[in-house]
């Protein structure tokens, strides 16, 4: 496989979200708009990477039996300086995510490509697959948002679109958790009809 | 390189190199955090304040135990030119949809409400978080009435309130922090210093 394929694989052919099905509670939790989820997906990127890079360093390091909670360790330090920075300097991004930014530790991404990738291949495409994965989260993540944005709210990252009439504020089942699993399940049909042709 | 064996050594020795390095590195990372993230939660208590209070010179800032509920209140005395022209308290509830969340509320010195603010609060999105300004017109009932004669409670029981639609249980919890906070600030009187 080479890097070009590295990298986009976890766009469609390995959606962390639409194929593989991986960091289902982020997801749905944070969904509710385009800005939240882009912002949940850049944060997971970030450690992602973060985490792809040091683990891949390190792993002749670790012997096999402490491999996890080292690994977690490492991932939960990352999550922590996202979750300080962005309270530091990003506090309105940080209010709507704050719940669900600790939470990236036990999404299953990131110790699911620390194990099954980083601690098995070389730096550079421990990084590459972190950043394909991570931004392919982002990208499965802000369409989720965007379409549960759009049929709940009538706007798209805060923008009104006016296609509800006046006083109507839009379908609020899309703003709430069953919206998610509701457009989640048809975006999953829509990009295994397009795997398959 | 091969991989380490994994002997009792080698395993305690990794442990503890990889929790210093993440504590070293956290601790780093807190150390050059901590300013900004006070700067933030300061700015926003203050965007708060100047929405619930008249223009004022100067705070005072004080803890006040309240007439009933385990946390104490806090106060911020506001004053121009010496002379006291209201009172913001920061009230909570543990009544609402979600559990606890936390709002402003400010008064005149006879007891009148003059703004609300909403601080923290997990309220559903779309029902409860309406609470918000921001977001409807239920906190601007509140405004100008001095519970003295406006019954801090939902119309479903018997107050004055017109509850949020579909988010009754919110509405009740932010009228309990608002009469908190009213209760207290009049045992505490509004009008001394």
């Amino acid at each position: 496989m080479n890097n070009m394929q590295n990298f986009t694989k976890g766009f469609i052919k390995e959606n962390p979200v639409f194929v593989l099905l991986l960091g289902m509670c982020p997801t749905l939790g944070v969904t509710s708009s385009a800005i939240n989820g882009l912002g949940m997906g850049l944060a997971t990127t970030f450690v992602l990477v973060m985490s792809n890079l040091v683990v891949s360093l390190v792993k002749n390091q670790i012997p096999d039996k402490v491999r996890i909670p080292s690994f977690i360790v490492i991932i939960a330090s990352f999550v922590t300086i996202v979750d300080l920075l962005m309270a530091g300097y990003a506090p309105a991004l940080h209010e709507q995510l704050g719940l669900f930014i600790p939470l990236i530790v036990v999404n299953c991404i990131v110790l699911g490509r620390a194990e099954a990738f980083a601690s098995r291949n070389t730096v550079g495409s421990s990084v590459i697959d972190g950043l394909g994965m991570g931004l392919g989260f982002a990208f499965a993540l802000t369409i989720l948002g965007a379409a549960r944005e759009i049929l709940g709210a009538g706007r798209v990252f805060g923008i009104n679109l006016h296609m509800f009439p006046e006083g109507i504020d839009g379908m609020l089942v899309f703003i709430l958790a069953p919206g998610a699993f509701i457009v989640l399940g048809y975006l999953i049909a829509l990009i295994n009809k397009i795997n398959k042709a | 390189m091969a991989k380490k064996e994994s002997t009792f050594g080698s395993m305690v020795i990794t442990l503890f190199v990889v929790t210093a390095v993440a504590a070293l590195a956290l601790a780093y990372v807190h150390k050059i955090t901590e300013e900004p993230i006070r700067k933030a939660q300061e700015a926003k208590l203050k965007k708060a304040l100047t929405q619930v209070l008249p223009q004022f010179d100067s705070i005072a800032i004080t803890k006040v135990k309240p007439v009933d509920g385990p946390d104490s209140l806090t106060f911020y005395r506001a004053t121009k030119g010496g002379e006291n022209i209201g009172t913001a308290v920061k009230t909570y509830t543990n009544k609402g949809f979600s559990g606890h969340f936390e709002i402003l509320v400010g008064f005149q010195p006879d007891g009148t409400i003059i703004n609300t603010a909403v601080l923290k609060h997990t309220e559903t999105p779309g029902l409860g978080d309406k609470m918000d300004a921001k977001k409807s017109n239920f906190p601007l009932q509140f405004m100008g009435k001095n519970p003295a004669d406006f019954k801090l409670a939902v119309t479903k029981d018997g107050g004055d309130v017109d509850a949020i639609t579909a988010a009754t249980i919110s509405s009740r919890a932010f009228c309990d922090a608002v009469d908190r906070a009213y209760k207290t600030f009049m045992k505490e009187g509004g009008n001394h210093e």
